[in-house]
Order: structure tokens, then C-alpha cells, then sequence
């Protein structure tokens, strides 16, 4: 007997998409001039239209948001704009439902980690920030700190709505207004969330959204009137921002790419553990930054891990996003696609061993199986550089010295697991690893109390909690 | 092979065997059985999981106030749950009190369910608490008159205070006098087990005493058959498979009252243990109010609206 | 017939060593008067190499060594340095360095204090919504690149400020401040401190501090005795270095801003 689930797919009806957006601009939204397509990478089906955003349009955001820090933001009480951010966080939750809809039909994730894990996660960010605004003093900047003023903010497609909120959340806390590019595979949900703001009655400017690809994001980058930069995304591009303003009074915030390792001892609870390694790597298709992407096993329960996570990997349902009971949705683009295809091939030319549970993919839309890499080693491309899919690379070790020199023996520092249940080791480990972000016995969790950023190559600061937010402020000199 | 050459029944072997079994990390445990809680179970594969349910079904009284009548129309309904629909399937088996095996093994025969097993708890249940000499006879008693499943419970006590050599040779023991003629399953009442690292160690310990079902309650004690424990006992009978080529079920009991909780067992089964156990040979959920559920429910997807009570029968 | 004072050759200081320039190259440092004082070694890129593979390699053993210890050590610097103030004070009267002895022993007191209280002040335990643990700490950032202003009280504010949370570096003392500077790499010598953990090198600006700001094996750069500081952040973007610099002395914000903030998240349960 075999136990089939049939379809259950989340109704689309709650979602109404216009044949065409413009620019959120000083409280309004504004007709672009040219446009290109956003489309649903599940299905390849066109969603909307989109403004491309030019130097003017970004000239006219940062202007509204210029004289709305000037005119009206700056001369609210902490406590007041802190109501707003209530607000927009209780529209958040009563708009749960929708929003987590059209973020799964823009991206290409399941409705069950939009619906369970984006969304939530994104009211929790305006409810906590929400709570700061008037109590700036104890940020950790000293008393009376100073908001920058505008803030460019330039977002990535991996987790649209959820890292809008990251950036939007803390610096309207803060006291900045705001100019925000959304990512130019899965703007929709920005805009969502600018009817969000108008329905909360946000005054008009403090938050401007300006969609477009790279060279929008440039204009915003190189604006004179911007203060602060604050990006997620690559960490080529991140260097590129970090060389645009060298010569500038502009600070910034980068939040980049990542090879976490994920080290798994010989006396971690195993079955946590293949679960985390699976929530580590094939959460959100493997595109985040923070993934457990090197799955570090020490040698002597190697065969059982993997074989474990073989058969774990076979219980994985791949397919329609909007289907709740669908672990693994689209490849967000057809770029992307061609990425983790590139690296997949590469592992296998140098040698790796590439696993993959039987999976029928979807004739439309971008998909990859997950897939596993055995017998590889730190000189394998797929064990440096970030595939961003959900392709894991294994390797093994045979001390806890070991897996630490592997683990850190990379130019990035984001993340790293740990799965023991020895305290001690636990802890040893934690401090050995040169990462921001290190989760023991768990992975992949957030939390807008908890800093979240990386050493090294994966950015400058962090975003959460009070050490996100000290980021938006400066001490008054 | 003796105890599959795992163990040698000392109580010095069964500490080293069961202190190295890996650990159970409760938060991921729990967030793993919430996630498989998720799964939305619709249309064509709801009705098989509801029948299915069904025929896994251990209807149960377990009562002080249990007497003949309230036995024999507990049996009417395991044979035929829906009078007027045949297409129901006959439950897994009934479940009683010692004193009552004859009554439900003659009354089942009578009335055409022959084929349902009946079950009878044993060993001093729900506590445990008696003699070795009084446990072997209650549970001879119940496999002379009839029954041909033997619910068995451990002793907590034994197994909190670490006499482990004690718990495990009663179920030796036991299973010895079930022999060919009754299924022994071994109650560990989890709730009084408390960590999900005891309930992986008295897993163990039962499979390897020669139980053939392990089963999480007795339903006297709450909580019972939750799903990271029904989760954890299953990885259990999953992985003793692969290292024994042994096939142990699973019977969680107490607390699964509705269709959504027998749906999310099923799920557990189907993602944890797999297809092979997705049988009433090796999984029963003990229950007793579960049973109408299940056919409300199944006549709400046949006929398109929601149903009452009073068109199923009391019992 | 007066006595003939035996004076001081000014070398480098590198993993705990005194080497002349790799270059064999020296510069002339004179008194206000133009009177000849010393002839430092004019450091060049090979010392400055040299000196990120000293720092890099003490970086495990200072960062790793407790809060309490390395407060010690700082501590025994400022001991030293009491011991020799007079010397200083001539040194630094010499160079026309308006910097106070006793106000730079006063600062590293000052700094010796910090080692065991940067986690009181930036470490924090976070609230998150689960049954987690969840606790964010400083830790020190790796091998920071220092190009100090040229007074004596700033070259040891901007070097405690990095080193007393475990980081090791590669100072840069640039004109006239090589004579305190090397003086205090004597003091630094006889303080415990480990050979690495500070390593100082003396010249040019213009010449050192590229070659700072492109080292891929530092981790961040305090570029406060530069002016110019456009090209060095372009540099420094290579492998996004963390750029800082500082008007105010004596501030904690110095110290955390060659930190990092880790977050460690455990599970909770039994």
C-alpha cells in the first residue's frame, strides 16, 4: 500500500496582481516608462509588468524621502513613529495569507515556508523594531543618537517580503527614510507592501519603493542624497557598493554570500541532525546565503549519516509551490538555474560523487532535483564557491581540529552548524568557528532579536536585535 | 540467533547496548513531528488514509464499569462500524480486560468477525504493578480464553530506578508464554518515560526482548501517543529493520480522537517508517471515540456536507 | 672630557624581533632644530608581508588567551612603560611630541581595564521566539592593519584599541613618531607580550599604507593617520576589509569596531 497525497493547493484568489506597476513614490504610485516582466518561475507564466526604474526615478524617491526626513519623519517623537510600525506590522499579520501567496507565486518557495516562516517573520520584524523607536537612547550609540537620514536599501530575491522588513523595520525605527529596490525577479511583494504603508497611513515619503535591476540599484548606490547603504545579495556586488562609496561620507551595511559548514559529530543526535542538514541546504530551494551548503561529517558515522539522509531526501516532495504539502518549489530564474547547473557539472567533472532521490520534474518552470555530493574535498569548486541551490557538498573529518581548519578555510563567514550532544564540544566548537551566525543542534533559524551577519567576506555588520539596529544610528558627536 | 546476537540479556550488555544508542535532541524531534502535522491530506487520499485508519483501528473499552453487553456491542461495531455501509472496513481488533476476552472472542465469532484478533492488556495494566508470578498467570489466562494479542505493560519503576536486566526479562518472559498462540505488545507508557531518550531506549529494549509491537500508552496516563513519540518509535522499528532485518509495529494509544489526529499518524508512518508499515499488521492506533470520527468523516467526503453524530451508531 | 653617549639604533618590530628593514633603507629623523636624532629603518613591503604573517600566526594563542590575562599583560605594559618615563619624556621632547608619559600609561591603564567588560557591553543573551538559547558575544576580528596619527598618545590609543580584545597587528608609526614607537616596542618586548601579537613597523605612509588596505590576510584597517583614504577603501574592498576611523581617544566604540558579533543559537529541551 502506498500512501499518495493528493494536490492541495493554497487558493489563489486571496491575490489580485496588476497587469502593471509603477514606482512607489512619496505615498503615491508612479507610472514608470519602460517595463519588463515578472513571472512566476513554477510555471514560466507572466505575473505583471514593472516599471525599470532610471536615474530620474531614483532621483525623485530620494528627493521624497529627503524632504519627508527633513519635514515630517525627523520631527516625530520616537513613540509616534513607532505606532506606524505597529501598524504596518498588525496589516502584516491580517494580510498573512496573501502576502504569503503572491511571495510564492513571484519566487517559486512553497506556500508552506511563505506561509509558515517569511511572512510571520516579517510582522515579527516591524513588531519588535516597532518597540525600539522610542527607546533609541539604549540602542548601545550613546543618548540622543541620529538617524542617517535616507537610506538606500537594495534587497535580493531569495527572500523578498523578509528582507524588506530586516531593512525597512530597523531604519524607520531609527528615524531614516527610506529608498528601497526589490530584487527584478520578485518585486511584487514590495509593492504589496507599499499599499501596506499607505493603508497605515505612513506619511508619504518615508518610504519609496523604486524597482529595476542592477543599474537601478547603481543610481540608488551613487545618489548623492543617500546616507547609508544597506544591501543583501552577492558578494561581488557587495564589493562593488563597498568601492562606489570609498570616497563618500556613506556607511554601509552588507549582508553577502556564505559557504556554511555544517559539521556533524560522531555523538549528535543523528536524526536531528539529517534533519537539520536537510532543513540546512534544501530550505527555501538552497537559496540562502546562510545555507549549511558543506555538510561537514566526521568519518567514522559518515556511511550511516548519508545513508540516512538518502533516505530522508526520498520523502522530499518537489513540485507546485502553491501545493502545501510541497517541500522544494522553483529555482527563482532561469539564470539561476543555469548557475547551479554549471557548479552541479563542475562537481561532478572534478570527481564528486552526485546523488540525487528519483524526482520528476515539472515540464514549465526552473527546477533542480536535490542533489548530493560525496567524496569531496576542499579543493572542489562545489566546496568554495556559493552554488545557491540546493546541491550539498560533503566532506569528511576525522577530529574536531579538523573539521575546524575545513570550516573555516574559506573566504566567507556567515554561518555554521554544530551537531553534538556533548556541551563542551558544543561550545569548543562555537568558539573555533569564524562565522556570524552559528547554530548548534538547529539550523537555519531567525529571529528579529537575534544578530544575524557574517565575518570575513560576508559582509559588514549585522542585521536584529539591538546590533542590527545600532547600524541605523550614529552617535552624536 | 538469541536476542539477534544484539544483546546477551545481561543487564551489563543491555546498559552498554542501550547507553549507546544516539540521542534524541527534543526541540528538533518536535519541530520535524510539527512540520509532517502540516501536510494537508485531501480528496482521493484522505478517503484511503480514512479506511485505512479504520482497519487499524484496536477498538478499546478498558473500564472498571466493562460488562458483557457493553463488550459485545463494543464487538458488533469493530466487525461492521457502519451498519448500513458495507464498504467500511472490520477493525484491526478488539481490545479489552482480561475477564472480557471470552466474552468478545465468542461473541466476535458469533456474529461473523472471526477474522478481528481480540487483545487483551496484561501484566497487572495499566500500572504494572504486581508480582512476576501474578503477571505470567494474567497473561496465560487471557491467551486461554482466546486472546490472540497480548497488550503487556512494562514496569516504570524498574526501568526509571535502571534495573533495565528486570524490565527485560519480563518481556522475555511474557512473550515466552505468548509464544506462537499471541502478538506481544509492549506498553511503555510514555508519559511516565518522560524523554524522548527513554522512549528510544525502552524501544529498543522491547524489540530486542522479542516484542512484536511496541505501543506508546495505556491511555490512563497523559500525554500519550504523541507525534514526536509515535515519530521516535517509529525511526526505532525503522532502523532495528535495517540492523536486524526484523519488522516490529507500532500502536500508538491514547489521545488520537479525531480523523485530523489518525491523518497525521499515518503521515508520520508513511514519512518515518515508510510504505511497509502502513498496514494493520504492523500499525494500530488504540482508541475508542476515534472510531465515529473516522466515519463522520468518511461520510462528509462521500456526500459533500458536514455530518451529525446521530447518524453513527453510540457504539 | 665629556663621556660619548652610546646611541640607539631604531630597527622594526616583528614577531617579537628587532630586524632592520628587509630594504636596508633608513630616513632621517630630526629634532625642531634640524639637529640629526636617528636614522629609523625606512620599512618596506616585504617587512609589512612579513609582519601580517607574525600577526596572523599569534592571533589563535592572543585571542584565544582569557580576557584576564590579556588585561594583565596590558596592565604590565603601562608597568614598564612607568619604568622608563624619563627616557620617554627625553624622546618625545626631542621629536616635539606634545604627548604626556604619563597621560599614554594613564591610556593603557585605561585600555587594561576593557579586556574582561567588552562582552558585558556588547554581548547580550537574545530573547528569540522558540526554545532556543540564544546569546550573541564580541570576539576579536583577526589581524588589523593600524596607520597611526603621528603623536605618541594617539599611536597608543589606536593600538590598545585593537589589541585588547585579542586582535594582533601591524602598526604603522610613520615620520618622527618611530623614536617613541620603537622605544615602546622595547617596552613591549620586556611586557609579556607575545611575539606577533604587535608588530610595528616605521616610515611612510604613502608607501605602507597600500599595501595595508590590499592585504588580503587582514581583516580590517584603521586608517586614521591618513588623509586621503578613497583609493585605500577601493583597496580594502577586495576582501571587504572593515575600514575605520576615529577622532575621539579613549572611546570603547574603537575597540568594538574591530570586533565581531557572534550569534550562537542552541536548542533548549531535555
Amino acid at each position: 500500500m502506498t500512501f499518495e497525497y493528493a494536490p492541495a493547493p493554497e487558493s489563489k484568489s486571496v491575490v489580485k496582481i496588476e497587469k502593471e506597476y509603477g514606482h512607489f513614490i512619496n505615498g503615491k504610485f508612479v507610472k514608470g516608462k519602460k517595463h519588463f516582466a515578472t513571472i512566476n518561475p513554477a510555471t514560466e507564466e507572466v505575473l505583471s509588468q514593472i516599471a525599470n526604474g532610471d536615474k530620474g526615478d531614483i532621483d525623485k524617491a530620494v528627493q521624497a524621502a529627503q524632504v519627508a526626513y527633513t519635514k515630517v519623519w525627523s520631527k516625530l517623537s520616537g513613540a509616534e513613529r513607532g505606532k506606524y510600525l505597529y501598524r504596518i506590522a498588525r496589516i502584516l499579520q491580517e494580510r498573512a495569507r496573501e502576502f504569503a501567496v503572491l511571495e510564492t507565486m513571484d519566487n517559486g518557495k512553497p506556500i508552506r515556508e511563505t506561509r509558515d516562516i517569511d511572512i510571520p517573520l516579517v510582522s515579527a520584524h516591524f513588531f519588535y523594531h516597532a518597540g525600539w523607536a522610542d527607546k533609541l537612547d539604549y540602542v548601545g550609540v550613546g543618548s540622543s543618537p541620529k538617524a542617517h537620514g535616507v537610506v538606500g536599501q537594495i534587497i535580493p530575491w531569495n527572500f523578498p517580503l523578509l528582507m524588506l522588513a530586516w531593512k525597512v523595520a530597523p531604519a524607520l525605527a531609527a528615524g531614516n527614510t527610506v529608498v528601497l529596490k526589490p530584487a527584478e525577479t520578485t518585486p511584487l511583494t514590495a509593492l504589496l507592501f507599499a499599499q501596506v504603508c499607505q493603508q497605515a497611513e505612513l506619511p508619504a515619503g518615508v518610504v519609496n519603493i523604486v524597482t529595476g535591476a542592477g543599474e537601478t540599484g547603481a543610481a540608488l548606490v551613487n545618489h548623492p542624497g543617500v546616507s547609508k547603504i544597506a544591501f543583501t545579495g552577492s558578494t561581488e556586488v557587495g564589493k562593488s557598493i563597498a568601492r562606489a562609496i570609498a570616497d563618500t561620507k556613506k556607511v554601509a551595511t552588507l549582508e553577502l554570500g556564505g559557504k556554511g559548514a555544517n559539521i556533524v559529530f560522531e555523538d549528535a543526535a543523528i536524526d536531528q541532525a539529517v534533519e537539520g542538514i536537510v532543513n540546512g541546504i534544501f530550505f527555501n530551494q538552497g537559496h540562502v546565503c546562510c545555507a549549511g551548503s558543506r555538510l561537514l561529517v566526521q568519518e567514522n558515522i559518515a556511511d550511516e549519516v548519508i545513508k540516512k539522509l538518502q533516505r530522508r531526501m526520498e520523502k522530499i516532495r518537489l513540485g507546485d509551490p502553491l501545493d502545501k504539502n510541497t517541500d522544494i518549489g522553483a529555482i527563482n530564474s532561469k539564470a539561476q538555474l543555469e548557475k547551479i547547473k554549471e557548479l552541479a557539472a563542475s562537481g561532478s567533472a572534478e570527481g564528486g560523487e552526485v546523488w540525487s532521490p528519483a524526482c520528476e520534474l515539472p515540464k514549465n518552470g526552473f527546477w533542480f532535483a536535490p542533489t548530493i555530493f560525496t567524496g569531496v574535498t576542499q579543493a572542489h569548486r562545489i566546496a568554495r564557491e556559493e552554488i545557491f541551490g540546493p546541491v550539498l557538498s560533503v566532506l569528511t573529518f576525522r577530529t574536531p581540529q579538523e573539521a575546524i581548519e575545513k570550516a573555516n578555510n574559506t573566504p566567507f563567514g556567515l554561518s555554521a552548524g554544530i551537531w553534538s550532544e556533548k556541551g563542551s564540544k558544543v561550545l569548543w566548537t562555537a568558539q573555533q568557528l569564524r562565522a556570524g551566525v552559528i547554530w548548534a543542534n538547529t539550523f537555519n533559524k531567525f529571529d528579529p532579536a537575534s544578530p544575524f551577519g557574517g565575518y570575513k567576506e560576508s559582509g559588514w555588520g549585522r542585521e536584529g536585535g539591538r546590533h542590527g539596529l545600532a547600524a541605523y544610528l550614529k552617535a552624536v558627536k | 540467533m538469541k536476542f539477534f546476537g544484539l544483546v546477551d540479556g545481561s543487564e551489563s550488555s543491555l546498559k552498554s547496548f542501550l547507553n549507546n544508542l544516539p540521542p534524541v535532541d527534543q526541540v528538533g524531534a518536535e519541530a520535524r513531528a510539527a512540520t509532517l502535522g502540516t501536510r494537508s491530506i485531501k480528496s482521493s487520499s484522505k478517503a484511503w488514509a480514512i479506511d485505512t485508519a479504520i482497519s487499524m483501528v484496536d477498538l478499546t473499552t478498558l473500564e472498571g464499569a466493562d460488562t458483557p453487553g457493553k463488550v459485545k456491542a463494543l464487538c458488533t461495531k469493530a466487525v461492521r462500524p457502519a451498519p448500513s455501509d458495507p464498504s467500511v472496513p472490520s477493525v484491526g481488533a478488539v481490545c479489552v480486560y482480561n475477564d472480557m476476552v471470552k466474552v468478545a472472542r465468542t461473541h466476535l465469532d458469533a456474529i461473523g468477525g472471526a477474522h478481528i484478533p481480540v487483545a487483551a492488556v496484561s501484566t497487572a495494566f495499566p500500572s504494572g504493578r504486581a508480582s512476576m508470578a501474578v503477571k505470567l498467570q494474567d497473561t496465560q489466562d487471557a491467551i486461554d480464553a482466546g486472546a490472540t494479542e497480548i497488550d503487556m505493560v512494562i514496569d516504570r519503576g524498574a526501568f526509571l530506578s535502571g534495573r533495565l536486566g528486570e524490565v527485560f526479562d519480563e518481556i522475555v518472559k511474557i512473550k515466552e508464554i505468548c509464544g506462537d498462540k499471541a502478538h506481544l505488545k509492549v506498553i511503555f507508557e510514555t508519559g511516565e518515560l518522560v524523554t524522548y531518550d527513554n522512549v528510544r531506549k525502552a524501544s529498543y529494549l522491547a524489540m530486542l526482548a522479542g516484542g512484536d509491537f511496541i505501543k506508546t500508552s495505556t491511555g490512563k496516563v497523559a500525554p500519550a501517543a504523541t507525534p514526536p513519540v509515535v515519530m521516535i518509535m517509529l525511526e526505532a522499528v525503522r532502523d532495528f529493520r535495517e540492523i536486524t532485518g526484523h519488522q516490529i509495529g507500532v500502536k500508538p494509544a491514547g489521545g488520537i480522537r479525531t480523523t485530523k489526529d489518525a491523518i497525521k499518524q499515518l503521515v508520520l508512518v508513511n514519512e518515518t517508517a515508510g510504505a511497509d508499515w502502513l498496514n494493520n499488521k504492523y500499525f494500530r492506533l488504540g482508541a475508542s471515540a476515534l472510531l465515529n470520527d473516522l466515519l463522520l468523516q468518511r461520510m462528509k467526503l462521500t456526500d459533500g456536507y458536514y455530518e451529525s453524530p446521530n447518524y453513527v451508531t453510540l457504539d | 672630557m665629556s663621556r660619548i653617549d652610546v646611541k640607539k639604533t631604531y630597527k622594526l618590530y616583528i614577531n617579537g624581533a628587532f630586524p632592520r628593514s628587509e630594504s636596508g633603507r633608513v630616513y632621517e629623523v630630526t629634532n625642531a632644530k634640524g639637529a640629526f636624532i636617528a636614522n629609523p629603518a625606512l620599512a618596506s613591503r616585504k617587512d609589512l608581508r612579513d609582519s601580517v604573517v607574525a600577526a596572523r600566526g599569534a592571533f589563535g594563542k592572543w585571542s584565544g588567551s582569557t580576557a584576564y590575562l590579556r588585561g594583565q599583560i596590558i596592565y604590565r605594559i603601562a608597568e614598564m612603560l612607568e619604568g622608563r618615563r624619563e627616557q620617554f619624556e627625553a624622546e618625545l621632547k626631542s621629536t616635539g611630541d606634545k604627548t604626556k608619559i604619563t597621560e599614554a600609561i594613564d591610556l593603557i591603564v585605561w585600555y587594561a581595564g576593557w579586556t574582561d567588560k567588552l562582552a558585558a557591553l556588547d554581548g547580550v543573551t537574545n530573547p528569540v521566539s522558540g526554545p532556543f538559547y540564544n546569546f550573541t558575544t564580541p570576539e576579536a576580528m583577526g589581524v588589523v592593519g593600524v596607520v597611526s596619527k603621528p603623536t605618541f598618545l594617539e599611536f597608543i590609543d589606536s593600538l590598545m584599541a585593537v589589541i585588547a580584545s585579542g586582535n594582533t597587528t601591524v602598526i604603522v608609526a610613520p615620520g618622527a613618531l618611530a623614536i617613541p614607537a620603537m622605544s615602546f616596542a622595547e617596552v613591549l618586548a620586556t611586557s609579556d607580550v607575545p611575539a606577533g601579537v604587535i608588530n610595528i613597523l616605521t616610515g611612510k605612509v604613502d608607501e605602507l599604507a597600500p599595501w595595508l588596505a590590499s592585504h588580503m590576510d587582514i581583516d580590517g584597517i584603521d586608517i586614521t593617520g591618513v588623509k586621503k583614504q578613497g583609493e585605500l577603501k577601493v583597496a580594502a574592498a577586495e576582501n571587504l576589509k572593515r575600514v575605520h576611523s576615529f577622532t575621539k581617544l579613549k572611546n570603547p566604540a574603537r575597540i568594538l569596531a574591530f570586533m565581531e558579533a557572534k550569534t550562537v543559537w542552541h536548542t533548549v529541551g531535555i
